[in-house]
């Protein structure tokens, strides 16, 4: 038996979701008396992922998958996993490992937990911890299953750092065609997304207008940040959809989420409230995300936001 | 063409969220019901379908009577026929089985349900369904047109989205931008008067169990209360990030 975790790469090298995947896989491998694989697809250098503990990983090459297809995916690790006999699967929370773990579990007989945010607190039944009623509650959920896959909320486990050395092995697939093609692909480039960011800088209606998203877009810049908003932002199109965050919108897990002039009603609390650090900038002392927030400033976003950007540029200099 | 459109019967979204039996189970005491959004957005897109290309709406819920208010009102919006398998929807695995076992005696060409339900937020049972019936499957739909038996759909991906097409029969997890808010249907009482007289068919569970089971809920501790930084000393804000929440 051992631990199997899908690492996902993006232009050849592994996306950092990874090194959580692979310290969660290994401390689970620990916990469980067996060992960590990892496996990759189209990842020319897997070299970082010997940091976090991995010390085998299966190369699948091919260009029938050059791009993501959920099915033909899930199919190259139920192959790993009957070949190396893994009846544990680590899977990330990225919008691509979501779609195929479900079509993983029906291929290999496997119970799916998702949003998990611990280690096993015990083995028999296997029980972890996730989130439900989108971050409102944690559900003690256990499945006795032969085959397990977990899908691992972002940031809800940190790294494990511990340097080891690694084999790489090329893994063979069978690959079945698929009905469904990819006709275009849309991407912000040089932006980071969302779901990769350390750092996600947040702003409602308090911003007034498009017009003013240039201080939003500097301070993300300074920090490294993913920009998102609210609702209503983007239903009014200031901002495109993909930047929605909230119970309808996009789900935010990230280590520091700075909302500017955004109220903090349920609904977009639900949708962050995983972010570890949760900063808040708003001209309303009584809104609610003061009750939800770590941080907060009570002021003009007009005026903080620009400071606060200043100021972090002289940080970073300082600290570079 | 035929539709089916996959209901969860979900607490709305304000609802407080307690637990009751030792925290083994949501307390639904003076909690309002409603269609799941991601479903609802589901439903939408489908009756502009049936109204521009003549299909027919069938909704499934697999749950106990207290859902049927929720599919009457899927019929008040303008499916067909909804159907209610009876039983407890314990977990998705158990939901996908009950819905996969139905669309084997009663194929359909397009099977919508939510990207995830907001309650338990499994985000499976689309996927389960289409890879227990081996059927194409899309989820984190934001679009989706149908011709002549070709599909053609977005999906949101991380920083963007991606075009598909493909090919019937085949199976959405959906989600806003399949239709917007403003889009969604308020039952009339023509429509809600109609649904009286619509097919509730009720349905007894194929034999299958759950392959999950909820040890225990818990609710987040209460937060800290939040450390204020003066507009004027926004070095200080910097500082605790970097120093005490060790985020920068
Ligand atoms: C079913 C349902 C689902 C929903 N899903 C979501 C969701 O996924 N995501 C989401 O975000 N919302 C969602 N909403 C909407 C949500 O209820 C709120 O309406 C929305 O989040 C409010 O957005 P906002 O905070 O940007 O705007 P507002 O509530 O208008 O808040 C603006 C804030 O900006 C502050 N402000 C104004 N001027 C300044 C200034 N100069 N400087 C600093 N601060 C300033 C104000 O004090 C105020 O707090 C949902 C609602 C429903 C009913």
């Amino acid at each position: 038996m051992a631990v199997l975790t899908y690492i996902e790469s993006s232009n050849g090298k592994i996306k950092k979701s990874g090194f959580e995947l692979a310290s969660y896989a290994c401390e689970l491998a620990k916990q469980t008396n067996s060992s960590a694989i990892a496996i990759t697809i189209n990842c020319p250098d897997t070299s970082e992922i010997a940091n976090y503990g991995i010390d085998k990983v299966l190369k699948v090459n091919s260009d029938s998958l050059n791009e993501f297809n959920a099915k033909l995916y899930s199919d190259v690790i139920s192959q790993a996993s009957t070949n190396f006999d893994c009846d544990r699967i680590v899977l990330s929370s990225s919008s691509d490992s979501k779609y195929l773990a479900p079509l993983l579990a029906a291929k290999i007989d496997a119970s799916y937990l998702n949003n998990v945010i611990s280690l096993p607190s015990n083995l028999n039944p296997f029980t972890v911890r996730r989130t439900a009623f989108t971050n409102k509650a944690f559900s003690d959920t256990s499945s006795s299953s032969k085959n397990i896959i977990i899908g691992l909320s972002n940031n809800s486990f940190g790294l494990v750092e511990n340097s080891v050395s690694l084999s790489e092995e090329d893994f063979q697939v069978n690959l079945e065609n698929s009905n469904l093609a990819v006709e275009s692909t849309e991407k912000a480039s040089g932006t980071i997304s969302i779901a990769d960011a350390d750092i996600v800088v947040s702003a409602g209606r308090g911003m007034k207008g498009p017009e003013n998203w240039n201080l939003i877009e500097d301070l993300a810049n300074t920090l490294g940040a993913a920009t998102a908003c609210s609702k209503p932002v983007s239903d009014m199109g200031w901002r495109p959809h993909s930047e929605h965050v909230g119970q309808t919108g996009k789900p935010v897990a990230t280590n520091l989420y700075i909302a500017i002039g955004i109220s903090g009603a349920i609904q977009h609390l639900a949708g962050i409230n995983s972010s570890k650090i949760k900063v808040v900038i708003n001209n309303d002392p009584e809104a609610p995300f003061f009750k939800a927030a770590d941080y907060g400033v009570v002021g003009d976003a007009f005026e903080v936001v620009p400071k606060l950007n200043e100021k972090l540029k002289e940080f970073n200099l300082q600290n570079s | 063409m035929k539709i089916l459109v996959c209901i969860s019967h979900v607490p709305d979204t304000t609802s407080k969220i307690n637990f009751v039996d030792d925290d083994t189970k949501f307390d639904v005491q003076g909690v309002q019901f409603v269609i799941n959004p991601n479903d609802e957005f589901g439903l939408t897109r489908a009756m502009w379908l049936k109204e521009k290309q003549d299909a027919s709406i069938d909704v499934i819920n697999v749950g106990n009577q207290t859902s049927e208010p929720t599919l009457r009102k899927a019929l008040a919006i303008g499916a067909d026929r909804a159907i209610r398998i009876n039983a407890e929807p314990i977990d998705g695995f158990f939901v996908a089985k009950q819905i996969a076992e139905f669309i084997k005696e009663n194929p359909y060409d397009l099977i919508i349900a939510g990207r995830e339900s907001i309650d338990y937020n499994g985000a499976m049972v689309p996927g389960l369904i289409a890879g227990f019936l081996n059927i194409d499957y899309v989820t984190n739909c934001t679009k989706l047109d149908i011709e002549n038996g070709k599909a053609t759909l977005d999906r949101e991906i991380d920083g963007g989205k991606e075009t598909l097409s493909g090919s019937l029969p085949i199976i959405i997890g959906g989600q806003k931008g399949l239709v917007e808010e403003s889009d969604l249907r308020i039952p009339n009482m023509r429509g809600i008067m109609q649904a009286r007289q619509k097919p509730l068919d009720t349905i007894e569970p194929f034999d299958f169990s759950p392959n999950t089971s909820t040890i225990k809920f818990h609710k987040p501790e209460p937060k800290q209360a939040v450390k204020l930084v003066d507009s004027d000393n926004l070095d200080e804000l910097i500082n605790l990030l970097h120093n005490e929440a060790k985020v920068l």
